[in-house]
C-alpha cells in the first residue's frame, strides 16, 4: 500500500532535477565584466561592434575570458576588475561618445546552464545597490501645453482666413476666442471645427462680447497623456543610455508615473540631473556662402564666422550653421518614418503645430536650394541630425525630411525627433538609494536568517520525529531547492523582504510535515499497523493540507494584487513558497518514506518518536 | 520524542467564557492604544526621507544635527540606530522643496561636515505615494478576509468562516495595539507581515474545523462540546510544534535580519503566538456559540459512510 507507482518516482526524480540545474547558477559567483551597448538609437549592436571591441582588447592587450553579443550589446568578462577598469578606459577612448561603456557583473554560469535557460535569481536593488526613482509625469501640464498650441493654431487660422477677433487665450485647458459679432464667430466656428474635430465648440454670449470655447475631448486628452508618456519614456531611455548603466529599468507604472531603476548607479545627484534635464530641437539654416573647403578648415581651427556656429554632422563633417534659430523643437507635434511616393527612398515625416507651419512655410518659401540644419542640443552638446535641401515651399506643417539611408534610420530619426524633450515635466515622487555594501549585508542577512533557521528547524524535527522528521527535513530541502529553482526560471526580482519570505515559507512549509507526522504517530496510537498508518496519515493530512494552504494562497494573492515595491516582492515568493511546499511537503515526503518502509515485507515499529498509547 | 501526552480531552469549551473574555480585553486595549497613541508610521507611509549614514567611527551625533540644522531643516531627527557609527536621519516632508533635491542637500551638508560620511540608503517618498499605500493597504485587508470568509464558507459552513474572520482580525489589531503602544515604526514589510499573518493563522483555525468535522461524522453520540474539545485535543501537538517551528524561522530573522526585517519578524512573532490562542480558543467558542451542529456541517447524505469508523474513535 506505501508504493507509488513507477512513473511517480521518475516525476519527483524529474522535478528535482530540472530544480537542481536552475538552483545551480546561483552558486557561480560573478566575474568583472564590462557592457559595450550603442548609446543612439540610430547606431545597432552587430557582429561588427564585436570584432571592433575584440580589436581594441587585443590591440591593448588585455586579457578578457569570454566576449558575446547579445540584444543589449556587446559583453566581455574579465579576471579581474583591474582588467575590468583598464579596458573599461581603453574602449571609451577607442569607441567614443556613440558607445557607452558600463561595468557590469557577470554571472559565471557556464554556457551548457545558460542554453537551457538557466539564470541566478534577479535581485533587486536592496539586494545589489543602486538608485530606484518613481517619477509623476505632470499630466496637467501636457494638456496645458496641448491647449496652448492651439491658441496659436487658431491665431494663425483666423488670420489667414481674415476673421476679426479682438481677443484670444487660454483659461485652463479651454482656448477662449472673443469676437465682437455672432456673426464672425459663427464663421470662426464653422472653419474651426472642420479643422480641429477633436475639439469640442461652444459659443454663448456675455453683454457685447461673443465667446467661442474650445474644450478638448475626452478622447483626445486621453490620446495627448498617453502621448506625453510615451515620449517622456523613450527621452528617459535615451537620456540613461549615456549614464552608462549596465542594467537600467525604465517602465510605465500606472498612467501617469515612470519607474527608473539604476543598478549599480551611486552618484544619485548626477542621475537626477539627467534624469531631470530638458533636451532641445531646434531648426536652423545652413550658412550656404561659408561652405567652401577653407572657410571650414579656417572655423574648425577657431575662426569662425560671425553669427555662425559650427559643428559636426552625423558623418563627423564639419558645418556652420546660423546662430538664428528657426523653430524649436516644441513645435513638433509628431514625426514617423515613411516613404517618398515619387522616389521611393525613406523619409522621416514631421508634423508642425500651426505656428510652426508658419513660420516653416516663410523659411522655406524665401530659401529654396539651401540646406535646412536640424539640431539637437543635449547637455550643452550639439549635432547636426540632418541637413537636407530645401526643394520647395513648404505648408500646411507637414515637413519631409529626405537624406535617409534606410528605414531603420528613418525610424531612429523619427523616434529622437520626438524624444528630444520632454513632453510634460516630470517629478521624482518617490527615490530608493542602496549602497552596493548594504546590499551586500542585506543578501547575507537574508541568507544567514534562512540557513540559521532551517538548521534549528531540522535539529528539532529530527529530534521530535526520529527518521520521519529526517524526511521532513529532506521534504524541506527540496522545498527550498524548488523555491529558489523557480524563483531563477521566472527570473522574478528578488529584494530582501523576498528573502523573508523564504525564510517564512520554510518556517511555515513544515507545518504539512507536522499534519502528517502526527496523523501517523495517532494512527499508530489507535492500534493501526505501521504500514496502515502511514498510508492513512497521509490520506487524512491530504485534506486539511490543501485547505490551510489555500487560505494562506488567497492572503498571498491579495498581496500582489495590492502591493507595491518591497510588498510585491514579499507576496511573489510568499505565493510561490506555498505552491513548491504542496509538492514537497506531500508528494516528496510520501516517494521518501515508501522507499525506506514500502518495500519491507515486515515493518514492526516506525521511527517516529516515543508513542504513548491511550 | 513524546511532548504531549493527554489522556483525556480537555474541556476547552468550558474555559470559553474566560478565554474569549481575555481576547476582549486585549483587544479593546489594543483599541485603545491605536486610538489614543495612533501608528507611528514610516516614510512609505507619511512621506518623507529617512536616510542611513555610515561612518569609519562612531558617529557624532551633535555635529549631525547641527550640520542638519545648519541647512535650515530643525524639525530633522537624528538618532544612532544598530551600532554607534550608523546614524538614522528623517526629514518631513517640504514644501518648497522636491524630495530629490532635499536628499541631495542634506547628503552634501553631512559630507562637509565630516568627508568620511558615506550614505548608505536613502528612502524619500512624496505624499501622493503613501496616501495611495494607504488605500491599497486597506484594499488589500478586505479582499483578503473577503477572500478568505468566501472560500471557508464553501468549504466548511458560513459559522465557520465567521468565527475565523473575527479570530483572525482580532490577531491583526492586537499587532497594531503592540505597535501602537510600543510606537514600533509601521513601514510597508510590517503591512506584509500582518497581512501574512493573517493568512498564517486562519490556517490554524482551518486545521481545528477540519478536525472538528471530522469529529462530527465519527464521534456520532457525542454533542457539541465534545466533540470540539476533542478536535482541539487531538490537533494540539500538532498546533504546538508547528508554531513552534515557524517562530523558529521568525525569530532566526530577529536574531540574523538586522534592522530591516526587525519589525517585520516582531509582528511576525506577536502574530504568531496570538494566532494559536486565537485561532484555536476564540474561533472555536464563538463557532460554538453560532450554532455550529452536525447537521449545518455534514448534512444527513454522509451517515451511511462513515458508521463503521465511529466505533473504533469514539474515546
Amino acid at each position: 500500500m506505501n508504493r507509488y507507482p513507477t512513473w511517480k518516482y521518475i516525476l519527483v526524480a524529474v522535478v528535482i532535477l530540472i530544480g537542481l540545474l536552475f538552483t545551480i547558477p546561483n552558486f557561480y559567483g560573478e566575474s568583472p565584466a564590462v557592457q559595450v551597448s550603442p548609446a543612439k538609437s540610430t547606431l545597432k549592436a552587430n557582429p561588427e561592434l564585436l570584432s571592433k571591441v575584440e580589436d581594441t582588447l587585443k590591440l591593448a592587450n588585455i586579457n578578457f575570458n569570454g566576449i558575446f553579443l547579445d540584444a543589449s550589446g556587446v559583453k566581455v568578462r574579465f579576471g579581474s576588475p583591474e582588467e575590468q577598469l583598464k579596458a573599461k578606459d581603453k574602449l571609451i577612448a577607442s569607441l567614443g561618445k556613440d558607445y557607452t561603456v558600463a561595468l557590469n557583473l557577470l554571472s559565471q554560469t557556464p554556457n551548457w546552464l545558460l542554453g537551457i535557460g538557466a539564470k541566478p535569481m534577479y535581485l533587486g536593488l536592496d539586494l545589489r545597490g543602486g538608485v530606484h526613482f518613481l517619477l509623476q509625469v505632470d499630466m496637467k501640464a501636457a494638456l496645458d501645453k496641448a491647449a496652448e498650441s492651439s491658441v496659436g493654431d487658431f491665431r494663425t487660422t483666423l488670420r489667414r482666413e481674415k476673421i476679426n477677433y479682438f481677443g484670444i487665450g487660454r483659461d485652463g485647458q479651454k482656448v477662449e476666442v472673443k469676437f465682437e459679432s455672432a456673426d464672425e464667430l459663427e464663421k470662426a466656428r464653422k472653419l474651426l471645427s472642420k479643422d480641429y474635430a477633436d475639439l469640442t465648440f461652444n459659443s454663448s454670449a456675455s453683454g457685447k462680447e461673443q465667446l467661442l470655447t474650445a474644450s478638448i475631448g475626452d478622447a483626445t486628452k486621453k490620446k495627448i497623456q498617453e502621448f506625453a508618456l510615451k515620449q517622456n519614456l523613450q527621452t528617459l531611455h535615451n537620456r540613461i543610455n549615456e549614464l552608462g548603466v549596465a542594467e537600467p529599468i525604465v517602465q510605465q507604472q500606472g498612467f501617469d508615473r515612470i519607474v527608473v531603476e539604476l543598478p549599480g548607479v551611486l552618484d544619485t545627484a548626477k542621475a537626477k540631473e539627467i534624469l531631470g534635464r530638458t533636451a532641445t530641437l531646434e531648426i536652423r539654416m545652413v550658412d550656404e556662402e561659408k561652405k567652401d573647403f577653407a572657410t571650414l578648415e579656417a572655423a574648425a581651427k577657431g575662426q569662425v564666422p560671425f553669427g555662425d556656429e559650427l559643428y559636426k554632422n552625423r558623418d563627423g563633417q564639419p558645418i556652420l550653421v546660423k546662430k538664428n534659430v528657426v523653430l524649436t523643437g516644441d513645435r513638433i507635434t509628431d514625426a514617423g518614418p515613411g516613404v517618398n511616393q515619387q522616389t521611393g527612398r525613406s523619409v522621416v515625416n514631421v508634423t508642425l503645430d500651426g505656428r510652426g507651419a508658419g513660420i516653416f512655410k516663410n523659411v522655406t518659401r524665401d530659401n529654396v536650394g539651401k540646406r535646412m540644419a536640424i539640431l539637437l542640443i543635449e547637455k550643452g552638446n550639439t549635432e547636426v541630425i540632418t541637413a537636407p535641401v530645401i526643394n520647395e515651399e513648404i505648408g500646411g506643417g507637414h515637413v519631409q525630411i529626405s537624406g535617409m539611408d534606410n528605414a531603420q534610420e528613418a525610424t531612429d530619426i523619427a523616434l529622437l525627433l520626438r524624444a528630444g524633450a520632454l513632453a510634460a515635466p516630470m517629478e521624482i515622487i518617490e527615490e530608493r538609494t542602496v549602497g552596493p555594501s548594504m546590499g551586500e549585508e542585506n543578501i547575507k542577512r537574508g541568507e544567514h536568517s534562512t540557513l540559521w533557521g532551517f538548521a534549528a528547524i531540522a535539529t528539532m524535527m529530527i529530534i521530535y520525529y526520529m527518521v520521519f522528521g529526517g524526511v521532513s527535513v529532506l521534504a524541506l530541502g527540496v522545498n527550498l531547492l524548488l523555491l529558489v529553482a523557480l524563483l531563477s526560471m521566472l527570473q522574478a526580482t528578488l529584494t530582501l523582504p523576498g528573502l523573508a519570505a523564504v525564510a517564512l515559507a520554510l518556517g511555515m512549509a513544515i507545518d504539512s510535515n507536522v499534519l502528517i507526522n502526527e496523523r501517523i504517530r495517532e494512527e499508530l496510537r489507535n492500534g493501526n499497523t505501521p504500514q496502515a498508518s502511514i498510508s492513512a496519515g497521509y490520506e487524512r493530512a491530504f485534506g486539511t493540507i490543501i485547505d490551510s494552504n489555500v487560505t494562506t494562497l488567497i492572503a498571498g494573492t491579495a498581496l500582489f494584487m495590492f502591493g507595491t515595491g518591497p510588498i510585491k516582492g514579499f507576496a511573489v515568493v510568499h505565493v510561490l513558497g506555498i505552491l513548491t511546499s504542496m509538492f514537497s511537503a506531500v508528494l516528496v515526503s510520501r516517494a521518501i518514506v515508501n522507499i525506506i518502509y514500502g518495500y519491507r515485507r515486515k515493518v514492526s515499529k516506525l521511527s517516529i518518536g516515543q508513542i504513548y498509547k491511550a | 520524542m513524546e511532548l504531549f501526552r493527554i489522556k483525556k480531552d480537555i474541556p476547552f469549551m468550558s474555559y470559553g467564557r474566560l478565554t474569549t473574555t481575555i481576547s476582549l480585553i486585549t483587544f479593546i486595549l489594543a483599541v485603545f492604544f491605536l486610538a489614543t497613541k495612533g501608528l507611528n508610521y514610516g516614510v512609505d507611509f507619511t512621506g518623507g526621507t529617512v536616510m542611513e549614514v555610515h561612518y569609519p567611527q562612531a558617529a557624532n551625533i551633535d555635529g549631525i544635527r547641527k550640520a542638519v540644522d545648519g541647512i535650515g531643516l530643525k524639525d530633522a531627527t537624528v538618532q544612532n540606530f544598530g551600532t554607534s557609527s550608523d546614524v538614522l536621519i528623517r526629514l518631513p516632508l517640504k514644501k518648497d522643496m522636491s524630495i530629490a533635491q532635499l536628499s541631495e542637500i542634506v547628503a552634501k551638508a553631512l559630507q562637509t561636515a565630516d568627508p568620511q560620511a558615506e550614505v548608505r540608503r536613502v528612502e524619500s517618498v512624496g505624499s501622493q505615494v503613501g496616501d495611495e499605500l494607504y488605500s491599497n493597504g486597506g484594499l488589500a485587508l478586505l479582499l483578503v478576509c473577503a477572500g478568505i470568509m468566501i472560500y471557508l464558507a464553501i468549504r466548511f459552513e458560513w459559522r465557520f468562516a465567521v468565527a475565523a474572520i473575527i479570530a483572525n482580525m482580532h490577531d491583526v489589531v492586537i499587532i497594531l495595539g503592540f505597535f501602537a503602544f510600543f510606537q514600533w515604526e509601521f513601514n510597508l514589510t510590517v503591512l506584509a507581515a500582518v497581512l501574512a499573518v493573517l493568512g498564517y493563522s486562519v490556517n490554524e483555525s482551518v486545521v481545528v474545523f477540519d478536525r472538528v468535522r471530522e469529529n462530527f461524522r465519527k464521534m456520532r453520540k457525542a454533542n457539541v462540546v465534545q466533540v470540539i474539545d476533542n478536535a482541539i485535543t487531538r490537533t494540539m501537538s500538532r498546533t504546538v510544534i508547528t508554531h513552534a517551528m515557524t517562530q523558529t524561522m521568525v525569530g532566526s530573522m530577529l536574531l540574523f535580519g538586522g534592522q530591516v526585517l526587525h519589525n517585520f519578524a516582531l509582528a511576525l512573532t506577536i502574530g504568531i503566538l496570538f494566532g494559536i490562542y486565537s485561532s484555536v480558543l476564540v474561533a472555536c467558542p464563538i463557532a460554538m456559540w453560532l450554532g455550529v451542529n452536525r447537521a449545518n456541517l455534514i448534512g444527513d447524505s454522509d451517515k451511511k459512510g462513515s458508521d463503521k469508523e465511529a466505533i473504533e474513535a469514539t474515546p
